[in-house]
């Protein structure tokens, strides 16, 4: 297969242009997502293209962006919205996304789809403090009827980007930050990836580490450390938090028989709980430690450098973490 | 056009006999299911629109079939003024696998897409933006199509309604804004919740058109409507009408009562206004109606909500696996 090489927003834009270009439905909708291309430039150069109207500058009215993607949707469409570009802005949309985006058709009896697809930037590390730089996919994947995908690399970005837009669901898109800037190999031609399927990016024996998003590429710089100190990793990108491929995943933990969830919200209550405890259920005879949860602190995310820092798991607290395992 | 005697505001007669028997059908309808959840055979409960009729008839019966509404909470009669069938709403009353939702949404959640509507909810305000994003669906794929928003004047002081007001204003959609100001959200008066006199002042705000209606009168709901319509239409984008009306009874099955925030003289006042009486009258002296026609109606009607009774007391539960399917839509 051939390969472009593009940075994260760059093939999300790119999936985006091709999406538009695919299908007369698709449209884009959200605060400053025209002149500039959004906060994050990921839609950069789509209004000259495709004009107002199907990249429609809103107003900062996120709660209607949303509920208008939903009847816009329900009446034929296929609306990627964007809400100023952090998640943390989704709370002021949560009425319409749990409340109806995500449990319409079941109200209404199997009647009628929901195909939205929302895109938001999670994460730390542009030190924004904490109402710009929360990880609140547990929230989403929280509710029965919506799709989570948490993406990490820019293949990934632009081929599950188009199998949101193509599915019949609501898809809660959440990017991150610091991937945005990230450049890796995309295929040449559509690419489209599947949801609900995670990525062995890594094999190891000896411990498989979990994730998604951004703490990816942590936990396989963390693999190369411990794999220096004689601790064979494997890594499991997630891709999806839901539905999230619990097959492939105990498949893995069935080989190495330690497990560390590692994601960058917070601990409690977060999808590493959930992933925990499934695997528990389902594999406990097969578990030589107890399942590992790495994850950020129980805070508000601070705005001091060092603080954001450490707030989150690191290279060195996952390495630490792990060789504890034993 | 030739304007026949038998005309009345540009509507044929068949027409303004059609609206009322939608006000018939409403009424019987909810006056229907007071007693079965009182009797436990509805469960949950119902929020009646029994003197609101006029409003519902007024506003869909002039909409054209592919128009979408957007209802809330206390939406029956939106349903069945916008076209859907006794039986199905009613088993869906009875949580039966028959109803409209399969028995899934109840009385708070009818839906019925085929029909346009795309549905009631129960989250007072939210339904403001959904229509919204249906006329701009209508605007953008060039259908013709215009959107209603059924909302209370509880919902006035919503934020989301405000932002989906702007929206549409903005884009100029094919939007109705319908506001039912039965005076009262729950227990609270609206008249304590805004500090403006008129609701529809709310519209010179966001620059869009506002009207104050008397929403009991059919005729007069109907006239807006379709002077709303025409604009939409035309690409004028949305307007916002307050139709003044009363509801008769509580706020629901679980809050019958009244007493505790409004009198018994203005429930008594509020009857006299009867707008199927009123429509009666008014229609009558049209020649469009008479005692023997408005008879007829009430006996065929009566007749068709016995046969949805009992299809819905026939019809069976839905099986238990029914609990896991729709959803997600199959991917």
């Amino acid at each position: 297969m051939t390969m472009h090489t593009l940075t994260v927003a760059e093939a999300i834009c790119e999936g985006l242009r091709e999406e538009m270009e695919r299908d007369p439905r698709v449209f884009l909708m959200g605060e400053d997502v025209g002149a500039i291309g959004g906060i994050f430039a990921t839609s950069r150069g789509l209004q000259e293209k495709f004009g107002p109207e199907r990249v429609r500058d809103a107003p900062i009215s996120e709660a209607a962006i949303v509920g208008y993607a939903i009847g816009a949707a329900v009446a034929g469409l296929r609306p990627v919205v964007e809400c100023g570009g952090f998640v943390d802005f989704l709370s002021l949309t949560m009425d319409q996304i749990v409340n109806q985006a995500a449990k319409l058709r079941y109200m209404f009896g199997g009647k009628g789809t929901v195909p939205i697809v929302i895109r938001a930037a999670q994460g730390t590390g542009v030190k924004l403090a904490a109402q710009h730089s929360q990880s609140l996919e547990a929230w989403f994947a929280h509710i029965p009827g919506l799709i989570v995908v948490c993406p990490s690399t820019p293949a990934d970005a632009k081929g599950l980007l188009l199998a949101a837009i193509r599915n019949p669901n609501p898809v809660i898109f959440l990017e991150h930050k610091m991937l945005y800037f990230v450049k890796g190999d995309v295929p040449d031609g559509e690419g489209l990836e599947r949801i609900g399927v995670a990525a062995r990016r890594r094999e190891g024996t000896d411990v498989t580490l979990c994730s998604y998003s951004l703490m990816t590429h942590r936990c396989l710089e963390a693999a190369d450390l411990l794999g220096q100190r004689g601790v064979s990793c494997e890594v499991i990108d997630l891709r999806t938090i839901r539905p999230w491929d619990k097959t492939a995943l105990l498949d893995s933990v069935r080989k190495t028989h330690r497990l560390a969830v590692v994601h960058e919200a917070v601990r409690s209550f977060g999808a590493g709980a959930e992933i925990a405890a499934t695997v528990m259920d389902e594999a406990f005879d097969e578990l030589d430690a107890p399942v590992l949860r790495i994850a950020a602190h129980d805070i508000p995310m601070p705005f001091n450098d060092t603080l954001e820092r450490e707030t989150v798991p690191t290279v060195e607290r996952i390495v630490e973490a792990v060789e504890k395992l034993g | 056009m030739v304007t026949t005697p038998k005309d009345l505001d540009g509507l044929p007669a068949a027409k303004w006999v059609e609206l009322y028997t939608l006000m018939v059908r409403i009424r019987q309808f909810e006056e229907r299911i007071m007693p079965l959840l009182k009797e436990g055979k509805i469960r949950g409960t119902a929020h009646p629109s029994v003197g609101q009729e006029a409003v519902a008839a007024g506003v869909c019966g002039v909409l054209e079939p592919r128009d979408y509404i957007v209802s809330n909470h206390r939406g029956h009669g939106h349903c069945i003024a916008k076209g859907m069938k006794t039986p199905e709403m009613m088993a869906e009353l009875f949580a039966k696998a028959t109803g409209s939702n399969k028995g899934k949404g109840g009385s708070m959640h009818i839906a019925d897409l085929d029909q346009y509507i795309i549905g009631c909810t129960g989250i007072v305000g939210s339904g403001a933006p959904i229509a919204g994003g249906a006329a701009l669906s209508a605007k953008m794929q060039k259908t013709g199509q215009a959107v209603v928003c059924f909302f209370g004047d509880g919902a006035i002081n919503q934020g989301v309604v405000f932002e989906s007001m702007n929206m549409a204003a903005i884009w100029r959609l094919p939007v109705i804004f319908v506001c039912e100001n039965n005076l009262y959200a729950l227990s609270t008066p609206a008249e304590k919740m805004t500090a403006l006199k008129k609701l529809s002042d709310r519209a010179q705000g966001f620059g869009m058109p506002g009207f104050q209606v008397p929403g009991n009168e059919l005729r007069t709901v109907a006239r807006f409507t379709r002077e709303a319509l025409e604009r939409a239409r035309a690409g004028h984008g949305p307007t916002f009408l307050e139709c003044k009306t009363y509801r008769w009874y509580g706020h629901s099955a679980m809050r019958p009562d009244t007493r505790a925030y409004r009198a018994a003289e203005e429930e008594a006042e509020w009857r006299k206004r009867d707008p199927i009486a009123l429509a009666e009258r008014e229609l009558g002296e049209a020649g469009l109606l008479d005692a023997e026609k408005i008879a007829e109606i009430g006996r065929a009607i009566a007749k068709e909500i016995d046969v949805a009774v009992a299809f819905a007391e026939r019809s069976p539960e839905p099986a238990l696996a029914e609990m896991f399917t729709d959803v997600y839509a199959p991917f």
